[in-house]
């Protein structure tokens, strides 16, 4: 069966929508066939409906998606409230130990992101994993720091890299390969952006799982679950009686 | 002694203005130099075959064993010469001839 190809994490600027709609097109050209944008609280909402229309237009699936960054645990519980129901991907970009732990056990959260350049916040260990292991979240990696970094820092992050995705090897928790780029210029190849994998010891079939589906299998999972037929995990409503 | 095995690329290569082929190679070369280091470089036998200027296409044939360190490193050049780049690979073969005729088949 074809693959299908997801980037879930692109970073256009959404104030102006004609990059956006190059990164779409781009995207399309070079074999992409599901899209999520990095959205925050306070965007726009009239912007991402007519990025949503045009990812239709050009023939792409469109994916809602929100970054989550905050403070604390509290924080983070009643955003998630607010949210959940609303979009299809939740990120949350854990900037704090204590985010970062409430981020990996709640079953609300789809991926967990942490910066790249800071490499003290970056919080994913071997307890991270396990609570991430009994919940649904998933490794989100970059590739923007990846292909724009040079020499030690490049070096360094590789280095952490290497680390933490061995770990959630360990604990079996999906790792999602995501572009995390604002400019065309950056953009690559699905099939190409997989090869990175083979920094961390991937074979070539779980590689090429990290842009296709392991991204899809979170879409379609939050889909199933934000229908209207939806119920409980494995109940759904099939059709509707009259008594 | 045992026939080494080598693949061919067809690349894309994206740039606003056409590139010398030296400059190129030696792009590449020095990529796979800085993700892999000196010694993983000298195992790919990187050389390039044949450059299109007017098209911005280029061959470039490596081993088998290093096909996916050098795709790898493809990925993180982004610019030549103080020009903005992006490679795409857009065929892979055993043999030019094979490579041509897929190269066909897609035009990006």
């Amino acid at each position: 069966m074809k693959r299908l190809f997801a980037d879930l994490h692109l970073c256009p600027p959404l104030n102006d929508l004609n990059s956006a709609y190059q990164l779409v097109k781009k995207a399309k050209t070079l074999g992409y066939n599901l899209l999520g944008f990095s959205t925050a609280l306070h965007t726009n909402k009239n912007s991402l409906i007519s990025l949503k229309n045009f990812c239709e237009e050009t023939q792409i699936d469109f994916v809602s998606r929100i970054d989550l960054t905050p403070k604390n645990r509290n924080e983070l519980k009643s955003q998630l409230r607010s949210v959940r129901r609303k979009y299809e991907i939740i990120c949350v970009k854990c900037e704090t130990k204590e985010v970062a732990r409430q981020a990996a056990q709640d079953r609300r959260v789809d991926l967990l992101n942490f910066p790249s350049l800071y490499f003290k916040k970056r919080f994913f260990d071997h307890a991270e994993a396990e609570l991430a292991s009994n919940s649904l979240a998933a490794l989100e990696i970059d590739i923007k720091p990846l292909i724009i970094l040079k020499g030690s820092s490049r070096t360094r992050l590789l280095s952490f890299l290497r680390r933490e995705t061995a770990i959630a090897k360990k604990f079996q928790i999906p790792i999602i390969l995501s572009s995390g780029l604002g400019k065309t210029t950056l953009q690559r190849k699905p099939r190409e952006t997989a090869t990175l994998m083979d920094l961390f010891d991937f074979d070539a079939t779980s590689a090429l799982d990290t842009v296709s589906k392991n991204p899809y299998s979170i879409v379609l999972r939050n889909r199933k679950k934000l229908s209207s037929s939806f119920v409980a995990p494995g109940i759904r409503i099939i059709k509707e009686g009259h008594l | 002694m045992k026939r080494v095995k080598r693949r061919y690329l067809a690349l894309q290569v994206e740039s606003p203005s056409t590139l010398h082929p030296r400059a190129l190679i030696d792009a590449i070369w020095n990529a796979v130099s800085l993700l892999y280091g000196e010694y993983g470089a000298s195992k790919t036998n990187l050389s390039l075959i044949e450059y299109n200027s007017e098209t911005n296409r280029a061959i470039v044939r490596t081993t088998l064993v290093s096909l996916d360190q050098v795709r790898a490193s493809l990925i993180t050049i982004t610019s030549i010469d103080d020009t903005q780049v992006s490679l795409h690979v857009l065929a892979i073969s055993g043999t030019i001839k094979a490579l041509k005729k897929n190269i066909l088949k897609k035009p990006f």
